[in-house]
């Protein structure tokens, strides 16, 4: 693994690109510690892709079949018939640069072809050679090229150097998103098998087991169970929740992070404190070991990938035979949830249009998808004084919100949480506004990147949302980042450590947890970390 | 290819374009040439290449709704939505699409990165930079006003709407320059307008260090043409002046399918470099970045509304695929699953006894 | 989704802006109006320039005229003298003056006459009938010369 620079070294980025070499006579260069490891044979042949062998980026041959150009220019031209965005974007760019600098990659690596325009132009020049006349007949000097070797690397390189958090297409002005060429650039480096091995992994894994670390389902009820004995050491609670259990009125499906990585467990023994809360009032909900996995990462791998994944979903739903499914807090899950999936997967006409069982709420907005966001729902709740809450209990946090790309760009979830931040805690802070909602930046690790060998990409990538972080942290002494999102929560405590110490990361849950008051419980001195609270802090040292 | 080499073809390609019926007309005379034929080839050109590109467009389906979402969603009814950032159905779209194509809104959230290293680490601001999207404006609807208001050439009678336009664009009723004999005819504001903001958005590109690296000589060359153009067009107006009552005639006969070689005597060549060079910009139009005219109503991420969750959007080539399904998942676990206490649908064989 | 009627009901009406000087003008005569000259002005046989100059240039030279006459006080007007001078002068500025203004320089009669600049007594002097010398063609090319805002409109004879 490569040595990651120090902050002080990364920080000399410049973001001027070479005044006389054209972008086209660059060739790539793979540096250590911006490129993830190539996919393995065995995960890639667990699910079927073309091309499984083990294979090394950093070699000369990357093990490619030997037609690989038919294949490519075969499944380009495939994708630009099935796919109008692609036609479309790959046609009207101008080039007016106006996504240039909006890019986390660009602004944190000044690697020029990271400026969204000219991750899309790697395939547009492709694109002009083999489709349009124009780039037949000039070549060069209407922007077009061959496919090469090189060129195929460089594709590689910089698609797998994108988030796909889509900030460049808002500001695009014909809407041009970098993301659906990245995903579609992507669907085409594994009709190759170039995948990166922290998607495949994962994807292998969540195929099989459910989740993306390959837990068995004995496992992951062990950890639930041990999340379950955490919070009766916390509030003398014991909760109860259920698996597999046919006849719940509710599916819950959250990223398997939450299960498995800090700090997104702690968020994942809110969800249970919530839940049992609401027993009383009429909740019935169950978890699925089978569907344990809300993230996608399929959809970091190809449309058809991210279906076979989501399948699961209304799969285990129709099986249990409950009325509708909540989900957990968690980023790209939401915008698959939100805009692919029953497209992919619908319509599950064995489901009901979803209403809260504690507030008689009817959730209008996914009548037909049958999918509701946990967030939506708690904060329903606290709309109608169903929860009785003790926001005091987080005074030992100042909190800041990051929007998470996915529900933000992807879906317009901004408020509810924000509505449920408030009401559970007591200092809150927002970034600067160009960073935050619509506009927020990325955590830089998204869409499959946060894996351990690209480091130095990544604390690149997180440099403009942590700096928007560090401002209210020397500004306002915010010491708690919150999101809804499990891949931020895996990936931001780096990102913090490395950028701004001092500050932690939380899901939305765990602070409603910490507020939540229930009846018989002991008196808390501690958040569900382990923290003193505010405070307490003397009595612990008793 | 660096910028240089990028703007000197283009250079090089609008120069030519300029000689060509300089020589055409002002040596050969090949008037029926640049006066009758290729003005109807571009014009056929163009309408046929915008037609066959839109109806490629529209033979490739939006499997999916994508749209870009900037603002709220529409949930409950005490959280305020967005209605025309993240439109819930066709009003809002159709109002977001009307700020998108007709005021650029999308290019006026435009900002500048300011990257600084200071003591503390490097600091970050996104500057205020709304200098492209008043330049974008003003070089679009200043185009639209000066072809509108050629328009008198096309119509006869002459439609009310040129009149206001010209009274409108000519209000400061001065000449080009305050030199005597040029006092008359009066400028249009968007003559200047649009050589103004063509000029910026050249300089731009070769200014701002980015924009001059992903510049291409197909960026260059339109904005070239559209200089070239314009220039003809003042240079007519205000400096080497021809018989525009022929020029009329001469377009009047063209719309009406029976051009007179009489009017194409009289005219001057300056007159024809003008027309061919129109006649190129819109010939080279559908195979060109200039599509973007048409391709901003497609876009997927701004045509759609963020309805996806209420109502079902189909994917007219979804297909069944292979999942892992959940009598695959229980017969690999089963008895793990039995161990922990976890509901199975089968119950494992205690032997291996069929 | 393919969206296929609103794209091609799109599609036509942006062709049906682009089209519509086709449609607009179906049914109207092409032929531009052709100035009715007086039997004065044909007696005459030449304007104080050659036709093709002043079918260019005749607002150019009423301008200048108007200044000259009102600014220098020169208050005539020799084609001749004005093309020589435009050869000789080396003061650019008047140069650009001569060239723009009435580009004499090209036309050179073969008498050397002087004409009195002023647009009612010389010029509507033989174009006495405005409605058809002056009028048709500013209607067709849509132009409203601010002539008349000063000038009294000549009486024309029925």
């Amino acid at each position: 693994m490569a040595k990651n620079p120090k902050p002080e070294e990364l920080v000399q980025i410049e973001h001027k690109p070479p005044l006389m070499k054209g972008w086209m006579e660059t060739p790539v260069e793979l540096k250590e510690g911006i490129y993830c490891y190539g996919a393995k044979a065995k995960n890639l042949a667990a699910v079927e892709m073309p091309n499984a062998r083990d294979w090394n980026p950093a070699e000369e041959d990357w093990k490619l079949p030997e037609d690989w150009k038919e294949i490519i220019e075969e499944g380009f031209k495939d994708r630009l018939d099935k796919f109008r965005s692609l036609k479309l974007f790959m046609d009207i760019c101008v080039r007016c640069g106006a996504c240039a600098d909006k890019c986390h990659f660009f602004i944190g690596s000044g690697d020029p072809k990271n400026m969204p325009v000219l991750r899309a132009e790697l395939l547009r020049s492709v694109y002009r050679k083999k489709f349009t006349t124009g780039g037949k007949l000039l070549g060069k000097f209407a922007g077009a090229r061959d496919m090469t070797y090189d060129v195929l690397k460089e594709w590689w390189y910089y698609l797998y150097q994108c988030t796909e958090c889509r900030r460049c297409s808002l500001f695009c002005p014909y809407g041009i998103d970098t993301a659906e060429i990245t995903i579609l650039g992507r669907e085409m480096t594994n009709l190759l098998g170039l995948n990166t091995d922290w998607i495949a992994a994962p994807v292998a894994n969540c195929n099989r087991t459910g989740n993306h670390l390959g837990i068995q389902p004995h496992a992951y009820k062990d950890m639930i169970d041990f999340f379950v004995d955490e919070i009766e050491e916390v509030t003398g609670i014991r909760v109860e929740p259920s698996f597999n259990r046919k006849g719940a009125e509710i599916l819950f499906i959250t990223p398997s992070g939450d299960v498995f990585a800090d700090p997104g467990t702690y968020t994942c023994m809110g969800y249970l404190m919530l839940f049992h809360y609401l027993q009383e009032q009429g909740l019935d909900i169950t978890w699925s070991t089978y569907a344990s996995e809300g993230g996608n990462f399929g959809y970091f791998t190809s449309h058809e990938m991210a279906k076979r994944l989501n399948a699961k979903m209304y799969a285990e739903a129709k099986r249990l035979g409950v009325k509708w499914i909540m989900g957990g807090e968690c980023g790209h899950m939401w915008r698959v949830l939100n805009q692919y999936m029953d497209t992919f997967n619908g319509p599950p006409d064995f489901l009901e249009e979803p209403v809260s069982p504690i507030t008689g709420t009817k959730f209008e907005n996914a009548k037909t998808t049958k999918m509701v966001h946990l967030v939506e729902f708690t904060a329903d709740l606290i709309r109608h004084n169903k929860l009785k809450l003790d926001p005091s209990r987080n005074d030992h946090l100042t909190v800041t919100w990051h929007d998470s790309c996915n529900p933000a760009r992807g879906w317009g979830f901004l408020d509810e949480p924000r509505y449920v931040l408030k009401n559970v805690c007591n200092n809150f802070y927002e970034m600067p506004p160009n960073t935050i909602r619509e506009q927020t930046f990325c955590c830089g690790s998204g869409a499959g990147l946060n894996a351990g060998e690209n480091m130095e990409l990544r604390m690149r990538g997180g440099l403009p949302r942590a700096n928007a972080v560090k401002h209210v942290h020397e500004k306002y002494g915010v010491n708690m980042l919150g999101c809804i999102c499990a891949i931020d929560r895996a990936v931001f405590p780096t990102l913090m450590d490395y950028w701004v110490p001092g500050v932690g990361v939380t899901g939305l849950h765990e602070m409603v947890a910490n507020a939540l008051v229930f009846e018989g419980e002991k008196e808390r001195t501690t958040d569900l970390r382990g923290e003193p609270l505010a405070g307490m802090e003397e009595e612990e040292d008793v | 290819m660096n910028f240089i080499v990028s703007i000197l073809i283009s250079l090089i390609a609008v120069s030519i374009l300029v000689l060509i019926p300089w020589i055409g007309v002002g040596a050969l005379d090949l008037r029926i040439i640049f006066g009758v034929v290729v003005p109807y080839a571009a014009l056929l050109t163009f309408i046929a290449g915008i037609v066959v590109r839109v109806l490629d467009w529209a033979r490739s389906p939006v499997p999916f709704r994508i749209p870009t979402t900037a603002g709220q969603q529409w949930s409950f009814p005490w959280v305020k939505h967005s209605r025309i950032d993240n439109p819930k159905g066709t009003v809002g779209v159709v109002v977001r699409m009307i700020f998108e194509v007709l005021l650029f809104r999308s290019l006026f959230r435009n900002t500048r990165l300011e990257y600084r290293r200071t003591e503390g680490g490097p600091k970050l601001d996104y500057e205020w930079e709304k200098w492209l999207w008043l330049a974008a404006l003003v070089f679009h609807y200043s185009f639209l006003v000066i072809f509108l208001r050629h328009f008198r050439f096309f119509m006869e009678p002459i439609p009310g709407f040129v009149h206001l336009l010209e009274s409108l664009d000519g209000f400061m009723q001065t000449g080009v320059l305050p030199l005597t004999g040029l006092g008359v005819p009066g400028v249009y504001l968007t003559d200047m307008l649009l050589m103004l903001a063509v000029t910026y958005l050249f300089v731009r590109r070769i200014y701002v260090p980015q924009t001059r690296y992903i510049s291409l000589p197909q960026d260059y060359f339109p904005l070239f043409l559209i200089l070239a153009l314009g220039t003809s067009g003042i240079l007519m107006r205000y400096f080497i002046r021809v018989d525009i009552t022929a020029v009329k005639e001469l377009v009047l006969g063209l719309i009406k399918f029976g051009p007179s070689t009489e009017s194409l005597q009289g005219i001057g060549v300056i007159f024809y470099i003008h027309l061919f060079l129109i006649s190129v910009l819109i010939a080279y139009f559908p195979f060109s970045k200039l599509m973007h005219f048409m391709g901003v109503f497609l876009s997927p991420t701004r045509n759609l509304s963020n309805n996806s969750r209420f109502v079902r959007h189909i994917n007219p080539w979804n297909y069944p695929v292979k999942y892992h399904t959940y009598e695959e998942y229980e017969d690999e676990f089963r008895e793990l699953m039995v161990e922990a206490g976890l509901p199975v649908e089968k119950q494992p064989q205690p032997s291996a006894e069929e | 989704m393919y969206d296929g009627g609103k794209i091609i009901v799109g599609l036509i009406a942006c062709l049906a802006f682009f089209l519509s000087p086709f449609i607009y003008d179906a049914g109207t005569a092409a032929k531009a109006p052709k100035p009715v000259l007086t039997e004065k002005a044909k007696e005459a046989g030449e304007c104080v320039n050659s036709t093709p100059y002043m079918k260019a240039w005749h607002m150019h030279l009423l301008d200048t005229w108007r200044h000259t006459v009102v600014r220098n006080d020169e208050r005539y007007y020799s084609p001749r003298r004005e093309a020589r001078m435009a050869r000789l002068d080396k003061n650019l500025f008047d140069q650009w003056r001569h060239f723009v203004s009435d580009g004499a320089r090209r036309y050179v009669p073969k008498e050397d006459k002087v004409y009195y600049k002023s647009l009612q007594e010389t010029c509507l002097d033989c174009h006495s009938n405005k409605s058809k010398f002056c009028d048709e063609c500013h209607n067709y090319m849509g132009v409203t010369p601010y002539c008349w805002d000063c000038h009294i409109q000549p009486e024309e004879k029925k």
